[in-house]
């Protein structure tokens, strides 16, 4: 019967040999280690997102007069409705905190290397979207966190020359912003970029699926094949990744879990304290600081004494990752087999991301700035030591075979 | 590129900004939600002395006796100082367009605000009022400097007045120091809970969540091996 | 891949364990998302029972309160419409109320606790549309009968029980609100008779 039903479907549409494709006969690397759960928990996270914006759009009021009140109206008044607000406000840091682990694991083993630069592509889109996405999405609670740091960043479109005024205005769709800009930005983030999300995901997994997975060996599997065209250096996604995701998805719950049941505000950083006082035009908050996984970007902007050159800089910051692939001249991709000076390089990139992300939501004072403007200039020297050291890189021997 | 960062870094007016974030010390309120009864002293005190100014708009008087054990008819009788329904948001009885030119500001909606300041702030605020002649309701406060609001628990505490080696002598009040203690630290208590009524819940729920989540976790982990005894 | 044997057995069981285990959660999961469509407080407080005082009703007088967003009619009746009343059975669908359009306590032919007072949900059982109350017009609807309601949208047409006159649309008398008399003044619409 279920066999008779399949059939039938797959005369019309190759639903198995999809499945073949993607999960059951997918030749993934037997090497996987701890920093390859992030791909499908990215997934989870997207699908958390999803459908506890869905639920939440329907009592949340996207209007200045209303928004504030019916956030906690939903806190309060729906059943289970405080729930599906944790999983929104605590899966969107923990979306960040994912992506930023999935970006780490490609930058170490060179993920990002030849064939598959598109792969790298698509995946900074994704970031790029998120990062649209979440922005947009911190305004609707309307807080005083949500107005004022919204009026922050539109701001920065003010620091373009000639058009920066009229483009801010129009933005906001008003001259401060208002209900109007309310209104868009709830538009945007509950369809239009989560549909682009959508498919730069599909598009993603496409792309990885059409090149196939690197591992932390930055061994080519598909170079060696046994007699039935199957890398030996492969196994099944499944039943082998679904297991292991599983557990990984286990695992990541519990931490989630941990976070949303006992700590939903973060410790402040998640659900920042300001943001628990309805947006007030005529009075800023005494600290203003982004959400935390906005703060590297915002700790350069700040870092650079000129508005203009700020947001060129910031901008830049996240540009810069695009031509990842294009600066890497080295062939050996996993960090396994590359320099002392690429693993140091690594080490200082992460190190100062990490500490111009806590720069950047404390308040600024000289001692911090100048900080700031250091580790501003390593993270872009991760980018331009690499360029040139790249080039003739010392590697050692990369094996012929996964080490597992 | 390099150019550009250099740039970057050797363009150097200061940007000094001023820090931010006054450094009081703030003293613990050790709020204990489980303590239904002096949550509810403290809703009887804050409808007596606050509500007359503060809101507390997002929540409902029949939530709160819910969640506190109050029965419906000492709500309406005790709480309920105006005319709402027992089903009504607990929201302002003075205008806030009055209030804001009898003020100078509108007072605030107090239902989030152990959220947005934190318990010890709103613990140490109450406590913190003292003689000063200079502002215009005749106090200020030791956390909030330059505080818009009259002391209304001033009948319960007394006027504190600061002596020349800066500590307070407080006279006049109705309640001991330990009693004024005790309910300021039910007001803290109450408001804690109204800035999020779901907070013991949350917690309880949490935690059969993580032990469902263990259980799921050592499965699955038992799952994974067995089936990776396969690969070499 | 190994030759080692395959604990077939385990395997099972472990999976079915990980599908049992992992399945009970998703439905655990789904909960919160079905129970938020529930009425909210916010809807529960607006559907709260509604006390009307009816001390101020003049004979003949019809007012509207609002219970669970809905039109409710408080109307005293004169002593001529409740003899009127009893003339009407051969020209009513159900004339004896016998489909459940009541609560047990409106179960009579004046459909009332107090049969001086009328109280009905105004909603016509057709289609929904509100009838107007004709205390002096209904006559030229049905012959004979002074006082009843008419419902605009569709021509439905019931006496001053709320019961449904033949040969017109509406299917059923109109529905009785569960409602309690607190003393001789206050009627609390949305309680039961006989609930604490």
């Amino acid at each position: 019967m279920v066999k008779n039903i399949i059939d039938w479907i797959d005369a019309r549409i190759p639903m198995t040999a999809t499945y073949n494709r993607h999960v059951g006969q997918y030749a993934t690397p037997k090497n996987f280690n701890f920093w390859y759960f992030f791909g499908s928990l990215a997934l989870l996270v997207l699908v958390n997102q999803l459908l506890t914006g869905i639920w939440l759009t329907m009592n949340y009021v996207p209007t200045a007069e209303g928004a504030f009140a019916s956030v906690e109206y939903i806190m309060r008044d729906v059943e289970y409705g405080w729930l599906l607000r944790y999983m929104h406000s605590t899966g969107a840091s923990a979306f960040f905190f994912v992506i930023y682990m999935h970006m780490f694991r490609g930058l170490i083993y060179g993920s990002y290397q030849k064939p598959r630069e598109l792969l790298w592509l698509f995946g900074m889109l994704i970031f790029l979207v998120l990062m649209a996405e979440a922005f947009m999405g911190y305004l609707l609670p309307w807080g005083q966190m949500s107005y004022w740091g919204a009026q922050v960043i539109i701001s920065l479109f003010g620091a373009i020359p000639i058009i920066g005024d009229d483009l801010t205005l129009w933005i906001r769709g008003d001259y401060v912003i208002s209900g109007a800009t309310l209104n868009r930005f709830f538009a945007l983030h509950v369809i239009a970029l989560p549909l682009v999300l959508v498919v730069l995901v599909f598009l993603h997994l496409i792309a990885l699926h059409e090149v196939g997975s690197n591992n932390p060996d930055g061994v080519e599997i598909k170079k060696n094949k046994d007699e039935n065209g199957w890398p030996v250096d492969a196994i099944p996604f499944h039943p082998y990744y679904t297991v292991k995701d599983i557990m990984g998805v286990a695992g990541f719950l519990i931490v989630f879990c941990y976070v949303l049941f006992f700590m939903p505000e973060g410790g402040g950083y998640f659900l920042e304290k300001p943001n628990f006082e309805a947006a007030n035009p005529m009075k800023t908050p005494e600290h203003i600081a982004p959400v935390w996984y906005f703060t590297p970007f915002y700790a350069i902007l700040r870092a650079i004494p000129d508005k203009l050159l700020g947001v060129i800089g910031m901008g830049l910051s996240i540009a810069v990752l695009f031509i990842l692939p294009w600066l890497d001249r080295c062939k050996v991709k996993s960090v396994r087999y590359r320099s002392m000076i690429h693993k140091i390089n690594i080490a200082q990139f992460t190190v100062s991301f990490i500490i111009l992300g806590y720069l950047g939501v404390v308040p600024a004072t000289p001692e911090l700035t100048i900080a700031a403007r250091i580790f501003t200039f390593t993270y872009f020297g991760f980018f331009v030591a690499l360029w040139v050291y790249s080039k003739n890189e010392k590697t050692k021997e990369v094996p012929t075979r996964v080490t597992h | 590129m390099k150019k550009l960062l250099i740039a970057l870094v050797t363009l150097l007016p200061s940007l000094a900004m001023a820090a931010s974030g006054h450094n009081v010390h703030l003293e613990s309120a050790n709020v204990d939600l489980h303590d239904k009864e002096s949550l509810e002293r403290g809703l009887g005190l804050f409808q007596q002395y606050c509500s007359g100014c503060h809101s507390t708009q997002y929540q409902r008087y029949e939530r709160v006796a819910t969640d506190l054990g109050i029965s419906t008819d000492d709500m309406r009788s005790k709480y309920i100082l105006n005319d709402a329904k027992i089903g009504d948001l607990m929201e302002n009885s003075i205008p806030t367009a009055d209030a804001a030119k009898w003020f100078g500001a509108a007072p605030p909606d107090l239902t989030l605000v152990a959220r947005v300041r934190g318990e010890d702030w709103v613990y140490s605020y109450l406590k913190g009022f003292y003689a000063d002649e200079t502002r215009p309701f005749g106090v200020n406060n030791t956390v909030f400097p330059l505080v818009g609001m009259p002391h209304v628990l001033q009948d319960l505490q007394g006027l504190a007045v600061k002596q020349e080696d800066g500590t307070f002598v407080t006279t006049g009040g109705k309640m001991t120091a330990e009693e004024y203690d005790q309910a300021v630290r039910d007001i803290t208590g109450f408001l804690v809970y109204s800035a999020e009524p779901v907070q013991l819940e949350r917690k309880a729920l949490g935690m059969w969540v993580l032990g469902f989540l263990f259980i799921f976790f050592i499965i699955a982990y038992l799952l994974k091996k067995e089936y990776w005894k396969d690969v070499h | 891949m190994s030759n080692a044997p395959v604990d077939t057995g385990r395997r099972r069981f472990l999976t079915a364990a990980t599908a049992v285990v992992g399945g009970a959660g998703a439905v655990a999961v789904a909960v919160p998302f079905i129970k938020s469509w529930n009425p909210s407080a916010k809807a529960k407080a607006a559907g709260a029972p509604v006390e009307v005082n009816i001390s101020k009703v003049e004979p003949g007088q019809l007012i509207r309160v609002e219970w669970r967003g809905k039109p409710v009619w408080v109307v005293r009746r004169t002593e001529a419409v409740l003899e009127n009343l009893k003339s009407l059975d051969g020209q009513l669908r159900d004339p004896a109320s016998e489909e459940m359009q009541q609560p047990e306590y409106a179960a009579n032919p004046a459909r009332s606790i107090k049969p001086e007072f009328f109280i009905a949900v105004g909603i016509c059982t057709h289609l929904g549309c509100s009838p107007t109350y004709l205390p002096d017009s209904f006559g030229e609807q049905v012959e004979g009968v002074t006082s009843g309601f008419f419902c605009p949208c569709h021509g439905s047409k019931f006496d001053m029980a709320g019961r449904v006159f033949q040969g017109v649309p509406a299917p059923l008398n109109l529905v009785i609100p569960p409602h309690k008399y607190v003393d001789d003044a206050t009627v609390i619409i949305g309680e039961d008779t006989g609930a604490a």
